[in-house]
């Protein structure tokens, strides 16, 4: 029988991780996401599975525990919200260079600073374009439901040691706190040190007879190794554009104006769809999964059927960038967002596709 | 008798420990890393620890250790290596685990890391390597820097009122119930080096017993942040640092 429960987003995301054989947790408190180190604490992981929990004295300490069991071969994660994220920069910076495979979560808040505990989608460009020092990208995958939040640590886990890389759950506050059905999958054990070393020959599981030994670092004093090493980074970069990109199409076969969301906007953009279609109004959706590698390619195709794209999103326009580069100026493209932790209602977002492109207002008039 | 037949093993009072690579050490002449990196690694193989080693490098002048030590090391964000060991130690429980640092990287940027592991009681080793300066950057003011103490920073001096007191972080986690063995020690003579292995080895066997962090701090030289040659460093040392930073085991087990 299938395992059916109603959780929350932070939940099924922990639980999430103990299903997917995660090794380690290592994380600090912060709104909306403290569910997931309380879900964990609660859970006896240690029993379960053998995962180990532990609350860090700081989010600069979490990323950095993370980074120790990740050099081992662990699968290992953090997850935080947005002030939080900010601090874990430089491990995440770290982790880049040393090609070291984990998963993160951000529960996104309003910013900047200490902002507030609403949701918002304000973090998309230190997701997506590096965050932290040095020219990295991470692989982001932007849930739209507590399921997904549920799928996406197995999934994160599976795409992080693929390609020895950084996933980030792109989630926010609504996501994080809503309530859904979920459907649990069977829990995959835990990979033992054994099967770490053999599948994974580079991990520091200690130097044996038979190999040389395994240094993690991302330090080497010389220009031209740097310049190889980054080179090595951009060829995994664009090896992921080529294969990873994950997006959802709804209602796109005939539209004529497309909404273009992500995570908790996508779902109202789903709903505002509905209603469009309700007035005759040929409208659809296109929502990325993976915000890195970035549905490019689809879009560009999408823009020779559509008239016209309302990029929404709770921000100021962060990826609205990404869709006006992927289209290449060959439809308008306007922008729609909330800011500070207010979420746009269904209506409200059609109005502005019909004011921008429908009732032939002037385009500029909802651009930020 | 001619060399070949005196270089006999039966007649090997000292020789070179096969667990420091061939690399050249990239610390100036006469500096205490060197010598504290020798020590670790003739340890380690003793107790033929190398396939369960795993160390983490600092950043400072030992940001480099990994490529002297034949054993699997991971390098850590200035000041994160306890945190880093932490994660280590945690999913790999049975391996011996331990950082090496200098004064700024344990005292001041990661402050906050040493003081939550040792008081976690991780079961990790910390080698403190506290020479009163930050040497890589260019020798200026550290935390354990003393009064009065010029460096690039401080150029007239260390001056308390302003600058604040030199940290005795050594004393300071020694209170923390989650650390096991602390000691202090030097390795600028060959009764000091004997001294400070004997530390190193009950800080490594210590680790074995799960009761907690142990943490050995060598005091050390910087010759070339202090300005000076290695023998007046080695002086001036005794004559100022010792004072301040007496030798000698903190915290012992009962
Ligand atoms: C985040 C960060 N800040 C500053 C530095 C620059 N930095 C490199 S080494 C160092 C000081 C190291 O001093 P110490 O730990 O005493 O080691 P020593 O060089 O004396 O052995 C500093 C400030 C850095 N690498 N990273
Ligand atoms: S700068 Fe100082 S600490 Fe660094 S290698 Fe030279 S003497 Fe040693």
């Amino acid at each position: 029988m299938k395992d059916i429960r109603l959780m929350k987003g932070n939940e099924a995301f922990a639980e999430g991780l103990i299903r997917a054989g995660c090794d380690g947790y290592f994380g600090y408190p912060i709104t909306p996401q403290s569910e997931v180190l309380e879900y964990l604490s609660a859970q006896k992981t240690k029993e379960r599975t053998g995962m180990i929990v532990l609350q860090a004295e700081s989010e600069i300490a979490s990323i950095h525990m993370v980074y120790g069991g990740a050099a081992c071969g662990k699968r290992v994660t953090t997850t935080s919200s947005s002030p939080g994220i900010s601090l874990m920069q430089e491990g995440i910076s770290f982790m880049a260079g040393t090609e070291l495979p984990c998963l993160l979560m951000n529960v996104v808040r309003g910013g900047p600073g200490l902002g507030t505990i609403q949701p918002s989608q304000s973090d998309y460009f230190q997701a997506v374009k590096g965050g932290g020092h040095g020219d990295y990208k991470m692989i982001v995958l932007a849930p739209a439901s507590v399921q997904e939040m549920f799928d996406f640590a197995k999934l994160g886990f599976e795409l992080a040691f693929k390609h020895r890389i950084q996933v980030m759950v792109l989630s926010d506050g609504a996501i994080g706190q809503m309530m859904e059905k979920v459907e649990l999958e069977e829990q995959i054990p835990r990979m033992t040190d054994e099967e770490i070393i053999k599948k994974y020959p580079w991990t520091t599981t200690g130097k044996t007879p038979d190999r040389e030994r395994n240094i993690i670092t991302s330090l080497d004093l010389n220009p031209v190794k740097q310049e190889i090493m980054n080179r090595k980074f951009q060829a995994k970069f664009k090896k992921i554009e080529q294969t990873e990109v994950r997006f959802e199409k709804i209602m796109c076969e005939d539209a004529e104006y497309l909404f273009v969301a992500y995570g908790s906007s996508a779902r109202i953009c789903q709903k505002a769809v509905l209603l469009g279609r309700e007035k005759g109004i040929k409208v659809g959706l296109l929502r990325p999964i993976t915000l890195f590698p970035f549905p490019t390619i689809e879009l560009a195709k999408l823009s020779k059927q559509v008239k016209g794209m309302l990029s929404v999103e709770m921000s100021a326009g962060q990826m609205v960038e990404d869709v006006r580069l992927s289209v290449a100026g060959a439809v308008p493209v306007e922008h729609y967002g909330r800011l500070g932790g207010i979420m746009p209602a269904p209506d409200e977002v059609l109005n502005v596709l019909e004011e921008n492109f429908i009732k032939e207002k002037n385009y500029a008039r909802h651009t930020v | 008798m001619s060399d070949q037949e005196i270089c006999q093993p039966e007649n090997m009072v000292y020789c070179r420990t096969a667990l420091l690579t061939d690399a050249p050490l990239s610390y100036c002449p006469g500096c205490g890393h060197g010598t504290a990196h020798r020590l670790i690694m003739e340890v380690v193989e003793e107790m033929k620890l190398q396939a369960d080693t795993i160390g983490v490098a600092p950043v400072g002048c030992s940001v480099l250790a990994y490529d002297f030590l034949d054993i699997d090391m991971q390098q850590a964000a200035h000041g994160r290596a306890p945190a880093v060991a932490t994660g280590i130690k945690r999913l790999m429980p049975n391996k011996f685990v331990f950082t090496y640092q200098g004064d700024g990287d344990l005292a001041a940027i990661g402050t906050g890391e040493t003081i939550h592991a040792c008081n976690r009681g991780e079961n990790i080793t910390i080698f403190f390597v506290n020479n009163g300066i930050y040497g890589m950057t260019g020798g200026q003011m550290a935390p354990t820097t003393l009064p009065n103490m010029k460096t690039a920073t401080s150029p007239f001096g260390r001056d308390v009122e302003t600058m604040g007191h030199p940290l005795k972080i050594t004393e300071l986690i020694a209170q923390l119930p989650g650390t096991y063995f602390v000691s202090r020690q030097s390795v600028h003579t060959p009764a000091n080096v004997r001294k400070a292995k004997k530390a190193i080895e009950r800080a490594i066997q210590y680790q074995k017993l799960n009761k907690g962090l142990t943490f050995v701090e060598i005091v050390s030289n910087c010759n070339s942040g202090w300005k000076m040659n290695p023998q007046e460093a080695n002086d001036w040392m005794e004559a100022n640092m010792f004072p301040f930073y007496p030798l000698g085991d903190i915290k012992v087990p009962k």
